[in-house]
């Protein structure tokens, strides 16, 4: 554990703002620009007859001010409300179990690591079920989880938080444990010299040594238990979140693209969102000495939003 | 040669002590074998030997951090157990360890806050420690902050914060520059004398071993045994003229001789009770 110096926090804040905003611009370019190229084409790779992967065509990808512009649209025509805002609700109604799922998820995910780290026989009893934990599908766990809950007269949005925690809580166990080992052998050497309990060695050395693992976990937990969540709510049936939204768009696909990746779009702010607010607490939470994170880990956190919309949209579309 | 000066009671004794890792195992390792010492209170004793000499065991079977295949082990008249259980001794290591999340005040704490000592204490006497290796304006400093001398300076506030009668260093000043160095062996020495703590003192260097010590004790490897303790008879009191002094001189040249000899030996396999 060489101390080292901790970033400047405003060089550092806005370091990662740049990148956010470079990542929201480079995506926007290469949508667009895969469009651009892909009709100069055609629609076919160069000199053959086989397609491009995605059609280029505005019915398989609007363009990017037409799913931005969507949002400022009314919904349904001759209606009040815009599409932003019925988003923004959907988006609201689902991050509430979204963040029920993530603290449930990532306190049992820190208990589960802290038991691993104490206990070798937990260890090797445990850790083979936290792995192949995440090698059910989620898709697979949602519905039981729904149907079991509502058995047991469950509100329908507990079994989503569920599904939400279930995603969260692995990366914050697999960081914690990490954490937790961190201290040098010599500072656990020391606590023994002082011959101090093992409450006191978790709580004046291994956990404070395990935040700088344990908050990367957590933005990764932030953008899991949103996943969960959206994924939740379909067999769940729940009307008024992302997930419900994203599926009807999904049907209503042929007529106005944009709709769904106005969505996606919208699942992908929450998501980054999230994850800024789980980067706040960590700069309110974890001593400057121990902060030494740099932005693009943020960014490439956020990423995993989109892509992990991506693939809940994916999950639909294979559905129907 | 393992009789120390005579004393009430001693503050470490090792009667036919021995360390074998992995015993029972396919490959078990004898780490130490046959170890017999006697220190006095007050005194400061060098381990100096080669790697794989069992120097940085032998200092942790006194801190009850490992516990001997063989032998008896006493620390400060009771068990090492006892001994660290009543926190009877502090340890420097070669790295400071200092937990980095705390100012430097509040890791000489560390100590007195397991011990359950009271707030305004514990930060009175954290101030005094500093004042007494010279750090004083450093209390609201990150370790980050600080040299690597000035860093090991705190680890050894915080190791004699609690006043324990045995102060256990293992290799503290190897990461050091040579001016540093000397500067920190002279002002160890000064707390030494202050605090009239009994030191062990682990070092791979020839005249620091001297330079601080009242006996150097000389390893063997494989299996580490004690091949050579030899009586530092320069004064207590000690500066970097001392150094330059002839007796120094000779003193250094015999634990050379007496590590040459372990070395050479170490090529062949030692003969048993040699």
């Amino acid at each position: 554990m060489a101390p080292s110096r901790p970033p400047a926090g405003a060089v550092r804040a806005l370091r990662t703002a740049g990148s956010v905003g470079a990542l929201l611009m480079g995506g926007v370019v290469i949508w667009e620009g895969y469009k651009a190229v892909g009709e100069a084409l055609g629609g076919v790779w160069p000199g053959t007859e086989v397609d491009l992967p995605v059609r280029p065509d505005d019915r398989s990808m609007p363009h990017v001010w037409e799913i931005v512009g969507v949002l400022f649209a009314p919904a349904r025509r001759g209606g009040e409300d815009l599409l932003g805002t019925i988003l923004l609700q959907a988006a609201l109604f689902t991050w509430r179990i979204a963040l029920v799922g993530f603290v449930v998820g990532s306190v049992f995910g820190l208990l589960v690591a802290i038991l691993l780290v104490r206990s070798r026989l937990a260890e090797r009893s445990l850790l083979p079920y936290v792995i192949a934990s995440q090698t059910i599908p989620i898709l697979a766990i949602a519905p039981i989880v729904v149907i079991w809950g509502g058995r047991a007269g469950l509100p329908t949005w507990s079994a989503v938080a569920f599904v939400s925690a279930y995603l969260s809580f692995y990366p914050v166990t697999i960081g914690a444990v990490r954490g937790l080992r961190s201290p040098a052998a010599t500072a656990t050497e020391l606590m023994r010299s002082y011959a101090a309990p093992p409450r006191t060695v978790l709580l004046q050395l291994q956990l404070p040594a395990a935040l700088p693992y344990l908050f990367p976990a957590l933005r990764i937990a932030a953008t899991a238990s949103i996943i969960g969540a959206i994924v939740g709510e379909l067999p769940a049936g729940q009307s008024q979140g992302l997930g419900r939204a994203i599926l009807g768009f999904a049907s209503s696909f042929s007529a106005a693209p944009e709709k769904l990746f106005a969505s996606v779009l919208v699942s992908a702010l929450l998501g980054i969102v999230f994850v800024g607010l789980v980067a706040l607490v960590e700069r309110l939470v974890v001593p400057a000495p121990l902060r030494h994170d740099d932005p693009t880990e943020t960014v490439a956190m956020t990423t995993l939003v989109p892509a992990g919309s991506l693939a809940a949209l994916a999950t639909v579309a294979a559905a129907r | 040669m393992s009789t120390g000066p005579a004393a009430t009671t001693p503050a470490l004794r090792l009667r036919d002590v021995g360390m074998v890792f992995g015993a029972g195992g396919a490959r078990p390792v004898t780490a130490l074998d046959g170890i017999d010492l006697t220190v006095a209170p007050g005194e400061l004793i060098s381990l100096i030997g080669p790697s794989g000499c069992g120097k940085s065991t032998l200092l942790r079977l006194l801190a009850d951090l490992l516990s001997p295949t063989s032998g008896e082990l006493e620390v400060d008249g009771g068990t090492a157990a006892q001994a660290r259980l009543g926190r009877r001794y502090g340890m420097v290591f070669q790295a400071a360890t200092l937990l980095e999340w705390r100012k430097v005040a509040a890791n000489i704490e560390l100590p007195l806050e397991i011990m359950g000592v009271r707030k305004a204490e514990r930060r009175a006497r954290a101030l005094e420690m500093l004042r007494l290796v010279g750090l004083a304006e450093f209390d609201d400093s990150y370790p980050w902050q600080l040299s690597g001398g000035m860093q090991q300076r705190v680890a050894i506030a915080r190791a004699l914060v609690f006043r324990p009668a045995i102060l256990l260093m293992d290799e503290p000043f190897g990461a050091l520059d040579e001016m540093t160095r000397e500067r920190m062996q002279a002002e160890l020495l000064q707390i030494w004398r202050e605090s009239g703590t009994t030191i062990v003192f682990v070092t791979h260097s020839i005249p620091e071993a001297v330079f601080l010590s009242t006996r150097v004790v000389v390893m063997s490897p494989r299996p580490g045994r004690i091949a050579d303790v030899i009586d530092v008879d320069l004064p207590r009191e000690r500066d970097d003229d001392t150094r330059e002094q002839q007796q120094f001189f000779e003193l250094t040249t015999r634990v050379r001789d007496a590590l040459r000899k372990v070395d050479a030996g170490s090529t062949v396999d030692p003969p048993v009770g040699a």
